[in-house]
């Protein structure tokens, strides 16, 4: 037994997915109990680099389609909690680590104009809380678990979005109403855990998918079912539960709503998969009839009232937001689908959608380092003046719009393959008409940009705020062109969950 | 007269028999009714906590087994093994559960007090009115826009 335990401790590769989530939040108290910034930052920038080196390696080794598993201290499930890592969640966790890598580079320079210095520490704090969060949501194998962590980065965001108030004190109501929003979202989604343990005994998400076939069609299971849609349709922002969105991601600091957008939601998105496809059976009636009659037209309505919202936004963080909205609602329209070529569109989009929006947000954030001003009319002629981020953005923008040979364009057409695989042709021209509209409102920004005069006193930020941004926007395009890291491994994940 | 006798003790057994249940509803919908219904930020913290109660409520409802004692070891430990106890489980869940309540309601207070500091005001429709009004006056080109 003795050398059984010494074997385990020696291979550290045996508990990469535990190492995954503990090393960042084993970094923030440490930074906290430092206090100083430069160490907090150098601190929280090394375990980001951690976290993206372990996700990194986590998918190579499951690129061929192995699961890996790890047990919480020795306990084997259903007793103890089982952390499993497949090609579904290290997809999650690579984008989750290289976007948090990249927004911590970028917040080493761009935070400081946003949040007060002595605030800093805390920032980071409870950025790499949120993190971990993020990560543990996606690697845990246990429902409890899920919800644990997910409550972990719910509240860190919460603390996240309020930061924005020292610029816009509008921030504070916006975090209050995203706290009672996301709180009940998580307890409706607690319920929902309690209706599947009352049925089948057991929290181990493997586990319950056997008990739960043997059970059959049971109400009680059902009822659940509908709890934890409802609780994840609030944290991923389903349109009519998306009223927290807009504001949140418009009145956070800029570091923190380009993080926001590019993983909150796509993770609490990523639960709901999980749950359908391996917990619930997604074959019984109930499931594909939720999806299919209230799912799809949902993300329908997302798609197309996400997008004209957009068009009539003059904030550009509002605008993104609703852009964001209308993405999510691509999402859960591919997810509706119950297919393979459905689920795999819907994981290749949450990746490139993830860059895609980072990117976008990013560049508005260097915009507005400049302009101290998130409404179109402050950007005037800031293609000439900064014209490394504003190429960035029309990078960013082409991609949101689904242009050939950006990232955007990968994920759309499987989308549409997928649905017209399934035989929804209506719902394919639904897709062409929001893209059409994202042309809109992307061009409206690309005109103010370009086609006005250069104003004098905006000049081009430093190497510093503007690389991140060009990583990002180069991600979109190499996504774009070589869809081996993405595709492939949706495509294995989509077979593995079914 | 006997049949609606019968009716009447099947369905009194069937809310007696489910009681936890009945309250767990009657608190979880009366605490959503509150966050919903109620302007004042601290009575919407309020009805969040009464929302999450009813939950915890739930859990150690099902964890109960009729006639089951609290589940300590020591009854094992005196050599008694057909001892019958409640199912530990929920009640450990919902112990977590309750700690990410708290958490909840210390920063939303918390954030009470620094929307207070701000707007010196703790009633939604203040607030959103303030809002609007520094909105539209800074803004007064953006006319189109209506901000939510």
């Amino acid at each position: 037994m003795a050398s059984e335990i010494k074997q385990t401790v020696l291979h550290l590769s045996d508990h990469l997915p535990i190492l995954q989530v503990v090393v960042p939040m084993l970094i923030a108290p440490i930074i906290v109990i430092f206090n100083n910034r430069l160490i907090a930052w150098l601190l929280s920038f090394f375990g980001t680099i951690i976290c993206l080196i372990i996700s990194v390696a986590l998918m190579w080794a499951t690129a061929d389609g192995s699961v890996l598993t790890y047990f919480l201290g020795g306990w084997v499930p259903p007793v103890g909690i089982e952390y499993r890592i497949d090609a579904a969640n290290s997809i999650l966790l690579f984008l989750i680590s290289v976007i948090s890598v990249i927004v911590m580079f970028f917040s080493s320079n761009a935070l400081i104009s946003e949040v007060p210095k002595e605030k800093h520490t805390l920032f980071y704090a409870c950025f790499l809380l949120c993190l971990t969060g993020l990560l543990g949501v996606v690697a845990t194998a246990d429902i409890f678990n899920v919800f644990v962590f997910l409550e972990i980065s719910s509240l860190s965001t919460y603390v996240l979005v309020a930061q924005g108030s020292y610029v816009d004190r509008r921030a504070l109501s916006a975090s209050f109403n995203y706290l009672i929003m996301g709180t009940i979202g998580a307890t409706f989604f607690v319920i929902g855990i309690g209706f599947i343990y009352m049925a089948t005994g057991s929290l181990n998400m493997m586990d319950i998918s056997e008990r739960a076939l043997e059970l059959g069609n049971n109400r009680t299971i059902q009822a659940g079912f509908a709890f934890i849609i409802v609780g994840m349709g609030l944290k991923l922002a389903m349109v009519p539960l998306h009223i927290w969105l807009p504001n949140a991601y418009s009145f956070a600091p800029t570091v923190v709503t380009c993080f926001l957008a590019a993983t909150a939601t796509k993770v609490a998105l990523y639960v709901l998969i999980r749950f359908v496809f391996s917990v619930f059976n997604y074959q019984y009636g109930f499931v594909s009839e939720i999806f299919l009659f209230l799912l799809m037209p949902l993300g329908i309505i997302a798609m197309i009232v996400g997008s004209v919202i957009a068009i009539f936004k003059q904030n550009l963080k509002k605008l993104l937001a609703y852009s964001s909205l209308a993405q999510i609602g691509y999402m859960v329209l591919g997810l509706s689908l119950l297919s393979e070529k459905g689920l795999s569109a819907s994981l290749v989009h949450m990746v490139n959608h993830g860059f895609t929006k980072a990117a976008l947000f990013m560049a508005l954030g260097a915009f507005i380092i400049n302009t101290k001003n998130p409404y179109l009319s402050s950007i005037k002629g800031l293609g000439k003046a900064m014209p490394l981020t504003s190429a960035a953005f029309v990078v960013g923008g082409l991609s949101l719009i689904g242009v050939p040979g950006t990232a955007g364009f990968i994920s759309k057409w499987l989308l549409i393959e997928a649905v017209l695989e399934a035989g929804y042709w209506v719902v394919a021209v639904a897709i062409l008409v929001s893209s059409l509209f994202a042309v809109i409102y992307i061009w409206k920004i690309v005109e103010v940009l370009y086609f006005n005069e250069k104003p004098e006193n905006h000049g081009e930020l430093s190497f510093y705020l503007v690389s991140p941004i060009w990583i990002l926007a180069l991600f979109c395009i190499f996504l774009g062109l070589n869809t081996g890291l993405t595709v492939d491994i949706a495509n294995m994940a989509a077979e593995i969950l079914f | 007269m006997t049949m609606s006798g019968d009716m009447d003790s099947y369905y009194l057994s069937f809310i007696y028999g489910h009681l936890p249940y009945w309250l767990f509803i009657i608190l979880m919908l009366s605490g959503l009714f509150i966050v919903v219904s109620r302007g004042n930020l601290i009575k919407k913290i309020v009805g969040l906590n009464i929302f999450q109660t009813s939950v915890f409520m739930f859990y150690i409802s099902i964890g109960k087994i009729s006639g089951g004692t609290a589940p300590i070891l020591l009854d094992k430990a005196a050599g008694k093994t057909d001892v019958l106890y409640s199912n530990p489980l929920p009640h450990v869940l919902i112990l977590t559960a309750i700690v990410v309540g708290i958490a909840t309601t210390a920063l939303g207070l918390a954030l009470i007090i620094r929307i207070r500091e701000e707007y010196n005001t703790i009633e939604e429709d203040e607030i959103l009115e303030m809002d609007t009004q520094a909105y539209r006056a800074k803004n007064k080109d953006n006319a189109f826009e209506i901000e939510t």
